[in-house]
């Protein structure tokens, strides 16, 4: 692991009152192992993430579920860097997507490409799970369609793709030249939601895994790929050369997975959590005693344990974000509105940060901090920014030349102006950038679970993945909650700081 | 006292002040006077340091004023505007102690000398803990007097401080003023278009036009021996009224 990214995590595990618990039990044979499992947004990635996290504690490891990523290349950064020692993947994602740059793909063996990246990878772990275009059978029977080919006579189908899908190498613009299609109506959407949209008729084709449950649940018609695109798309642990230095029994343990999950087993897996609401570490569990002797103390958290612990990742995140660009803003408000030429370039940058999709910002900071708290902490502090740079700055604009005049006239000089009389002028302007900055702030956040980072997100990721309106809810309600107790709050706090003449209007007299 | 010597000041293409020269005694009244935009608060705003001269010097008590010295020396100038330049977000008794309590004076002597000013301008003692907006427009302007005298300068600065307020009011706070001014025996630079007010103020009155000083003395000077016509058409333009007034009322 990288020296920075340890520092930057330990500081912010000091700061997580929900860091894992520092108890070591120096007791065991193979000393004390911290082992990171990823996953990625996806039910399969996750189930399986919680085989290896069980597999890697059976060890004797501290095994930790970094669960739902939000990509491939999110994960797949995480591992070079350290932050996750083992994921589950794909051969076929491996070769198309991850390692599509690489001239050495097709002739040497995966095992040796990933060796050069201090990375090992697993024997398949018994099933495919292929990419596949989906069509409803009653529809299918419509058109009269079977195989992918069919697909050139319709070019008015509407096609609605996971995003991953969507732009990956061997997603749709890989499948659409070799196979000539002509489509141009396709949509970019979460892959869980095009189920959905299948089913209401609003899409007529999407992409499937061939292992997703829902093929039978909504009677899709898997369509043949009979020009043969699609690669195979074996299930393997790919982990970190290092590891097994580290911690060979884990290795051995995860290992042990090796041609264990057929297709119709991980289908029946991926169904008992989609669509029998089964918890992945439920279903994880039963799998390991069933199939491999090993039997997993339940970690279920409670509901409620679960609620605070992501309450109280929200709030890390966006105290720790606010509290960083509010000390840091106001200065560069007060810069901007002293010198006019430094405050356009200020107002400028901080502007630009601002026009930045959030999520991007957020993965742009992977390459700089990893996965996890600290990236998504300084995305949002970029992201704070401006709301109050530009009110501080607009607060000390706007204070009338007759009272700043006064305040030089009476012979107070430039620090004791700006203390006195023109920062207490300016605070309701500051205070409502202030106030604009948290409230993006909390709403913005929940995106941080793409990342890792936890928090209200996290739910609201897992409710769209399952289908489940109430768990989107869990994250959606109390994240809106907070945006509403933090206006609140700095209404309160404006009421204290303010003197009666600059409250609002119709409080003067 | 105070010496300005060929101060002058131009924004772009726009003339405030020709080069000028204004010297004033100590203890003397001296009234700037002339329309709207002939450099006479232009003048005023050099000396106290609010705009900086393209070339001349200001001295004040036989020293030069420079960036450096002006925040002393302007502890040593009271200085009033039109709309009294009250900080809002402060009670009347944190805007007159400002200054004070920043240059860390004596409690004892800082609440004494707030007293004699509350006496001196005539307000209710109750008035203190009121903000600015909550004071009618004429106490604001006694408000702003008190925080001008607060440090006991020597220098008074007034810049049309009684040009917000309605004739009423204005007529009882100049014949208040004027009784101050006496009392105190301070010098004073007043800056006003209103002609009678000049005259009622001035020992010398400085009429100005254009940016640059046209004719000084007293009343009877401009009027009995103007050097410009100028000086007669300001003086008609603002009596003509009030000879009209006395034809109507006979």
């Amino acid at each position: 692991m990288a020296l920075r990214h340890m520092a930057a995590r330990c500081a912010f595990a000091a700061l997580c009152v929900s860091a894992t618990p520092a108890v070591v039990s120096a007791a065991d044979s193979e000393a004390y192992v911290e082992v990171a499992i990823g996953s990625k947004a996806f039910t399969e990635s996750v189930i399986l993430a919680e085989i290896l996290t069980g597999l890697a504690s059976s060890a004797g490891a501290h095994a930790r579920h970094q669960r739902q990523l939000g990509g491939t290349r999110i994960v797949w950064r995480a591992l070079l860097d350290g932050q996750v020692d083992a994921y589950p993947e794909y051969t076929g994602t491996l070769f198309r997507e991850i390692l599509a740059g690489d001239d050495r793909a097709g002739q040497t063996p995966l095992g040796e490409i990933l060796a050069s990246y201090g990375l090992r990878v697993s024997a398949p772990l018994g099933f495919n799970n292929s990419y596949a275009l989906g069509v409803r059978r009653t529809r299918a029977a419509e058109l009269d369609i079977e195989r992918i080919s069919d697909l050139q006579a319709h070019p008015a189908l509407a096609f609605g793709f996971g995003n991953e899908f969507l732009d990956r190498g061997d997603g749709w613009p890989g499948l659409r030249d070799h196979y000539g299609l002509p489509q141009n109506n396709v949509r970019g959407l979460d892959h869980d939601l095009a189920y959905r949209a299948i089913e209401a008729g609003t899409l007529d084709v999407i992409d499937l895994y061939t292992t997703d449950a829902e093929i039978a649940y909504y009677d899709l018609l898997a369509l043949d790929d009979d020009q043969a695109f699609f690669p195979n798309y074996d299930a393997v642990i790919v982990y970190r050369a290092d590891l097994e230095t580290r911690a060979p029994r884990v290795v051995a343990a995860l290992r042990r997975l090796e041609g264990r999950i057929d297709a119709p087993t991980m289908i029946g897996m991926n169904a008992r959590v989609k669509l029998d609401q089964a918890r992945e570490s439920a279903v994880a569990a039963d799998f390991l005693s069933s199939s491999m002797d090993t039997e997993m103390a339940a970690t279920g958290e409670s509901a409620w344990r679960q609620f605070w612990r992501h309450t109280l990742e929200h709030l890390i995140l966006v105290g720790m974000s606010l509290s960083a660009a509010i000390l840091l803003a106001i200065p560069l408000g007060i810069v901007a509105a002293r010198r006019p030429r430094t405050g356009r370039a200020i107002l400028g940058v901080t502007g630009i940060l601002q026009t930045i999709p959030s999520l991007a910002l957020f993965v742009f900071m992977i390459p700089l901090l990893g996965i996890g708290g600290p990236p998504a902490v300084v995305a949002l502090f970029l992201y704070s920014l401006l709301p109050i740079v530009q009110n501080t700055y607009a607060g000390l604009h706007d204070i009338p030349g007759p009272i700043r005049e006064s305040a030089i006239a009476l012979g107070l000089p430039a620090a004791a102006r700006l203390r006195i009389v023109e920062l207490p002028m300016a605070t309701r302007s500051i205070l409502a950038g202030i106030k604009t900055a948290a409230v993006i702030n909390v709403g913005t956040a929940t995106l941080a679970a793409l990342i890792g980072a936890g928090g209200y997100g996290q739910p609201i990721l897992t409710g769209i993945r399952l289908d489940n309106v109430s768990l989107i809810l869990q994250g959606a309600v109390p994240a809106a909650t907070l945006a509403l107790l933090v206006q609140g709050g700095f209404g309160l706090i404006e009421r204290r700081l303010l003197p009666r003449p600059l409250h609002g209007a119709g409080l003067t007299r | 006292m105070l010496a300005l010597t060929g101060v002058c000041k131009r924004y772009g293409e726009t003339t405030a002040l020709r080069p000028t020269n204004l010297a004033v005694d100590a203890g003397e009244t001296v009234v700037l006077l002339g329309p709207s935009g002939c450099g006479k608060s232009t003048l005023l705003r050099v000396t106290i340091g609010l705009v900086a001269p393209d070339a001349g010097d200001v001295r004040f008590e036989g020293a030069a004023l420079t960036p450096a010295t002006y925040q002393s020396a302007r502890q040593r100038m009271g200085y009033v505007i039109q709309e009294g330049g009250l900080f809002p977000h402060l009670s009347v008794r944190d805007n007159v102690m400002l200054m004070a309590r920043h240059l860390k004076r004596d409690p004892a002597w800082m609440r004494q000398r707030v007293s004699d000013l509350t006496d001196l301008v005539h307000l209710p003692a109750g008035i203190m803990a009121r903000y600015p907006t909550e004071i009618s427009g004429g106490q604001r302007q006694r408000v702003s007097l008190m925080r001008a005298l607060m440090l006991d300068p020597d220098l008074l600065l007034l810049d049309e401080p009684l040009g917000a307020l309605d004739p009423m009011i204005r007529y009882g706070l100049q014949q208040e003023l004027k009784a101050i001014f006496a009392k105190l025996g301070k010098t004073v630079v007043m800056v006003t278009h209103d002609i009678a007010e000049a005259a009622f103020f001035g020992d010398r009155i400085v009429l100005m036009r254009d940016g640059g000083i046209v004719q000084q003395g007293s009343m009877s000077d401009l009027a009995g021996a103007p050097v410009d016509p100028f000086v007669t058409e300001f003086i008609n333009a603002q009596r003509e009224p009030f000879e009209k007034l006395h034809e109507v009322l006979g």
